[in-house]
């Protein structure tokens, strides 16, 4: 068998993989976003693939054809399709409200100003001697 | 009427969630979904006394047969699970009455409730369906309601937090669909029982075994088995109280449920144990997770945090047992399940009533509230006892069946190191008591009271379940027990 | 008022409780919360002193519990040895309360509701150790009585007293957990029982693991205090005086070494236990603890702590003894329950009473101490006798006993251990009244304050407990006979 003969799924691979790789990589919250809907996307055509046989013709009925290709799993990625626009959707506006609450969408800032809160919470519980240990560390990241 | 139980269970609360929308004021919504939670917890009685009389219950949404339409099964395992799930939402959403008043803007109360319900829904179909495609469904819909109910808490951070689970849980639940779609590539089907069938013939073929990967991956995400569980810990530490109460009780239990219902139902635990070294990966994970979570749990500043944490190690309890691969261990998992459920409800619930008086989930604004609060505190305490596995609690029959599985199949060590792992909750727990009784308040509490009674009431019911079924374990043990037996009865078992 | 035997079997666990009740409901009234513990106490006393009767009459009092899980009861059953132990922390709760009376007032301690409730708490579950019938039940009020007896160590909220508490719990709960709960599952694995029997569970084929278990269950007691395992009981010291007194010198060491010799006796079964192979070491082990802890005693030069250790040394005596698995060293063994109670609650009486009348917790600031204390010094020099074992105290009896046991089974180096350990006991006690009724330096120069006895309820509790230890010299017969109707009861005789 042709190694390219599966060409289908060799691009669902790279496409899962460059999907992955963004959202792993990227500090932009908005970027890791759009890695994820590359990632969904990739399994959209993973299943549309499955469902297609070559030469055969859509679902419809009719004495002229006699092979057809499997419409369920084109069903069921519809589903998922409108899963994957609400995961966005919501995705998108919780960047939204962190823009507003952090000012930034970079995670490092977010995090900076998170380890920030932490350490405030460490002084009011050890008083100021934790307070060194922690800056200490902070330099040492 | 009553045959048509199964899809009620899943349907109520989805019909309801929209409706709260348009009934607009907030008590009364709240009220509405208290309402709409206990006619669920009512129907999954009435499941569990059908299914009890009647065995397994099969039915056929839209009245297509099995494996072309969807398919709902009850059988003893999902209906022990819907019964936990529909007792904690209503529990839960009483406290939520007043809780949320102070920790959420009075014009989120409306879309928080239709959150909740919509996440009782998603939970509820993942545990009625035989529909793998229809698993994926129904967790996204409590997946993306839980990130919004989770942004909703006050903290900054639960922002972060939110976005974070979102974008791994939606890695979790892609791969499930991955999986998913891997097993009907070489099956044919989706229904559960059918791929049960099906799957044999084909089982030493790499699709299967990879669809099994991801199957397993996408779901140890979800149920956060350790180091999976990066997005637990500042989600529940973050979420309004009254959301961390509920999810902590049942969220990923339903995740352990699909884990169980892959492992047990539709690969069958043979494959599992043969073809892969799953024994082995889950022993090591689930008591990797109890320790490194333990260990975190004690540093912990935030006492949301601290008891997230815990929830991660007691998942590795609930792992271990599975690991086992025994009926006994099996039982250890389903026991553990439901009183991990008492435990952390009581202890969230408890967290979130001190929240309302001190507006403050820090560990030091806890000190000397044991004075102010003595109801409110004796059930973290007790709570926390219970999670330690001391006896007259049901923590105690969890780590008895848990280590007696242990014993039976000769992992002494494993068993030793459970024990051990205890102490690691005394520490935790006890830096807690120590906090709320022996130390000298740090802010001012003077004017701090009891929870309200609202709350108080709830929190108690929890905690005296802690105690009940710590004594009498006829419901937990008893359908733990006619569970696994139902669930190696499919395949013979390895026993 | 005719109560049922069973009843007052019942009654002695709950009336402690309804006094918790009474207690906390009386908090803002001193005298009434402490004439209700009085109360409570003389109630107790009654009960317990019937069942004596009744049980010496020949009448069996057995009460069967709710089955709990795993075909395990909660059930009672009153035997000897239990009666020694619930007869002993019964009438000496009376005492210590009145002595607690005068201490706390005298010492002007916070809490003092909380104080009494934990108290009453803790012999409720010492009620329960006693007359538990099987190590299921025994367990769960063994870590009863640990939690409860945990806010009374760390009573004093300073940061002495919550270390003292953390290293108190850790080691207790620990080795139960670990080592004692590991035992009792393995013994339910191995015999499906975990009955108290004459003659013990193991059968013969069993012997392997009953071999396995006997260190688990010695080291797992850890209130028994065997070395390495007795660093709580020092740390333990940091609580108020009648808690050392009642609780780290009668009802948790002794609920330690009561366990131990009753599953020495009634689980393994001394024909079994004389023929494991792991005996002989937990045996130089307990003889070890005799002799370290009384040299590391002689080094203390704080009085409570060189207590704590002499107790830590005498506990050994009744491991020892039942480590035996001879007739008389069980015998010795069970009467050293109560000869050393009565010894040792005298001995802390009197460092309390030094306490509160001149603020010396110091051995070296004592001398001379005798003309201004001299009932409590006298008092003092009679407990030290008795724990010695010399006449005309109660404790030479059981050290005469212990010494049969030991000359019986021919192990000479634990015979020259007891002697030893007597001359140390001497080296180490003696010393402090001596120097305090013959010595004239000291308390002369310091003038800065009224040098008198201690508060009245204080000399009456401290002057009963060493009329007690001369009692138990002069009349033996009763304890003697229950003693031996314990050996009976356990399948053995004395020669």
């Amino acid at each position: 068998m042709n190694i390219l003969g599966l060409y289908n799924y060799w691009i669902v691979v790279v496409l899962m993989l460059i999907g992955f790789y963004i959202v792993i990589a990227h500090e932009n919250l908005i970027k890791k976003l759009v890695g994820l809907s590359i990632f969904q996307t990739s399994v959209f055509f993973f299943y549309i693939s499955m469902g297609k046989i070559t030469g055969a013709t859509a679902p419809i009925l009719d004495e002229k054809y006699e092979l057809y290709s499997n419409p369920l799993p084109h069903v069921l990625i519809l589903t998922a399709i409108v899963v994957g626009i609400a995961t966005t959707a919501l995705g998108l506006a919780l960047v939204v409200r962190i823009q507003e609450a952090y000012g930034s969408i970079e995670e490092r800032d977010i995090q900076e100003q998170d380890a920030h809160d932490q350490l405030e919470c460490q002084l009011e519980a050890y008083g100021p001697s934790s307070m060194e240990i922690s800056d200490e560390q902070e330099q040492d990241e | 009427m009553t045959t048509h139980l199964p899809i009620l269970q899943v349907i109520i609360p989805l019909l309801a969630a929209p409706f709260c929308i348009f009934l607009r004021i907030p008590r009364l919504v709240g009220i509405f979904a208290i309402l709409v939670s206990a006619a669920a917890f009512l129907v999954s009685c009435g499941l569990l006394q059908q299914v009890i009389t009647a065995g397994t219950i099969s039915y056929k949404l839209g009245g297509w047969p099995a494996p072309w339409g969807i398919e709902y099964r009850i059988d003893i395992l999902n209906v022990y699970l819907l019964l936990l799930v529909s007792a904690m939402s209503t529990i839960v959403l009483v406290a939520a009455q007043t809780s949320i008043k102070k920790e959420l803007p009075e014009d989120r109360h409306v879309f928080f409730y239709t959150s909740f319900l919509l996440c009782l829904t998603g939970l509820l179909g993942i545990l009625a369906t035989a529909d793998a495609f229809n698993v994926f469904v129904f967790l996204e819909i409590s997946a993306l309601s839980t990130y919004t109910m989770i942004a909703l808490g006050t903290d900054r951070r639960a922002l972060t937090a939110s976005y974070q689970y979102l974008i791994m849980g939606t890695i979790g639940a892609t791969f499930i669909i991955i999986g998913v779609g891997l097993m009907y590539m070489m099956t044919g089907t989706l229904n559960m029982y059918d791929l049960a069938e099906r799957l044999p013939e084909v089982n030493t073929s790499r699709t299967v075994l990879s669809a099994f990967g991801f199957f397993i991956v996408g779901v140890c995400l979800k149920l956060a088995l350790f180091p999976l569980h990066l997005w637990l810990p500042n989600a529940y530490a973050f979420a309004p109280s009254i959301a961390t109460a509920f999810l902590a009780a049942t969220a990923t239990k339903v995740a352990v449920y699909l884990l169980i219902r892959l492992v047990f139902s539709i690969f069958g635990i043979e494959f599992v144990v043969t073809v892969l070294p799953m024994q082995e990966i889950f022993m090591v994970l689930g008591l990797a997770g109890i320790f490194a979570a333990s260990v975190s749990a004690i540093y912990q500043l935030n006492i949301k945090r601290l008891f997230a944490y815990s929830s991660v190690a007691q998942i590795g309890y609930m792992i271990l047992g599975l690991a086992i691969g025994t009926k006994l261990g099996l039982v250890a998992t389903l026991v553990h399940m439901f009183n991990h459920a008492l435990m952390k409800a009581a202890v969230f619930l408890a967290i979130g009533g001190a929240v309302y008086r001190i507006h403050s989930a820090q560990l030091i604004h806890f000190a000397g509230l044991g004075r102010k609060m003595p109801l409110t505190m004796a059930a973290i305490v007790i709570g926390g006892l219970s999670l330690i596995g001391v006896p007259l609690t049901v923590g105690f029959v969890s780590k008895w069946y848990l280590v007696l599985a242990l014993l039976e199949n000769g992992w002494w060590p494993v068993a030793i190191l459970v024990l051990m792992s205890s102490l690691l909750a005394v520490m935790y727990v006890w830096r807690t008591v120590e906090w709320i009784y022996f130390t000298p308040p740090r802010i001012n509490i003077d004017d701090v009271t009891e929870a309200p009674l609202s709350q108080l009431i709830p929190i108690w019911i929890l905690v005296l379940a802690n105690i009940y079924f710590g004594l009498n374990t006829s419901l937990t043990v008893g359908l733990s027990k006619m569970a696994a037996e139902s669930l190696y009865g499919i395949f013979g078992g390895v026993l | 008022m005719a109560l049922s035997a069973e009843m007052m079997l019942i009654l002695t666990m709950v009336v402690p409780l309804i006094a918790v009740g009474g207690i906390a409901a009386a908090h803002k009234y001193p005298n009434l919360r402490e004439a209700v513990t009085i109360t409570a106490s003389l109630i107790l006393i009654y009960l317990v002193s019937s069942l004596y009767g009744i049980t010496k009459a020949g009448g069996v009092v057995s009460v069967q519990g709710a089955e709990l899980f795993s075909d395990l009861a909660l059930s009672f059953r009153i035997e000897p040895l239990g009666m020694i132990f619930s007869l002993v922390a019964g009438y000496l709760w009376l005492v210590t309360t009145i002595y607690a009376i005068g201490y706390m007032r005298g010492h002007h301690e916070k809490n003092q509701t909380r104080f009494y409730c934990c108290f009453a708490i803790a012999i409720s579950s010492a009620m329960g150790i006693a007359y538990a019938d099987n190590l299921f039940t025994l367990f769960i009020f063994y870590e009863v009585l640990t939690l409860s007896t945990y806010p009374l160590v760390t009573h004093a909220g300073t940061k002495e007293a919550k270390n003292g508490g953390r290293v108190y719990l850790g080691i207790l709960l620990s080795t139960s957990v670990i080592f004692l709960l590991l035992g009792i599952i393995s013994t339910w694995y191995v015999t499906g029982t975990l009955d108290f029997r004459a003659g013990g569970i193991f059968g013969e084929e069993h012997r392997k693991a009953a071999a396995i278990l006997l260190p688990l269950f010695i080291f797992g007691i850890g209130k028994a205090a065997i070395m390495p395992f007795h660093r709580w009981l020092p740390s333990a010291m940091v609580a108020p005086t009648p808690v050392s007194a009642l609780l780290h010198a009668v009802a948790v060491v002794k609920a330690g070494v009561f366990t131990v010799l009753k599953v020495c006796t009634y689980t393994f079964g001394i024909d079994l236990l004389v023929s494991l192979p792991t005996r002989d070491f937990l045996l130089y082990l307990g003889c070890a603890s005799i002799i370290l802890a009384s040299l590391v005693a002689m080094r203390k030069d704080n009085l409570k702590a060189r207590l704590a250790y002499s107790t830590v040394s005498q506990l050994s005596y009744i491991t020892v003894g039942a480590l035996l698995a001879t007739g008389s060293g069980a015998l010795g063994g069970a009467m050293h329950i109560a000869t050393h109670a009565f010894g040792k609650i005298t001995l802390f009486f009197c460092a309390g009473a030094i306490m509160v009348a001149s603020h010396k917790t110091e051995i070296s600031q004592m001398k001379g101490l005798g003309k201004h204390m001299p009932i409590t010094m006298t008092a003092f020099f009679i407990g030290s006798l008795s724990i010695i074992g010399l006449p005309p105290c109660g404790g030479t009896w059981s050290k005469w006993y212990l010494m049969v046991g030991a000359a019986d089974t021919g192990k000479w180096l634990v015979m020259a251990v007891l002697m030893v350990s007597s001359l140390l006991n001497i080296a180490y006690l003696l010393p402090i009244p001596l120097k305090a009724f013959l010595s004239e330096d000291g308390v002369e120069k310091d003038r800065s304050f009224q040098l008198k006895e201690a508060p009245l309820p204080c000399l009456i509790a401290l002057c009963f407990t060493a009329f007690g230890c001369l009692v138990l010299f002069f009349y033996p017969q009763p304890l003697y006979e229950i003693a031996r109707a314990f050996l009976e009861a356990s399948g053995n005789y004395v020669r």
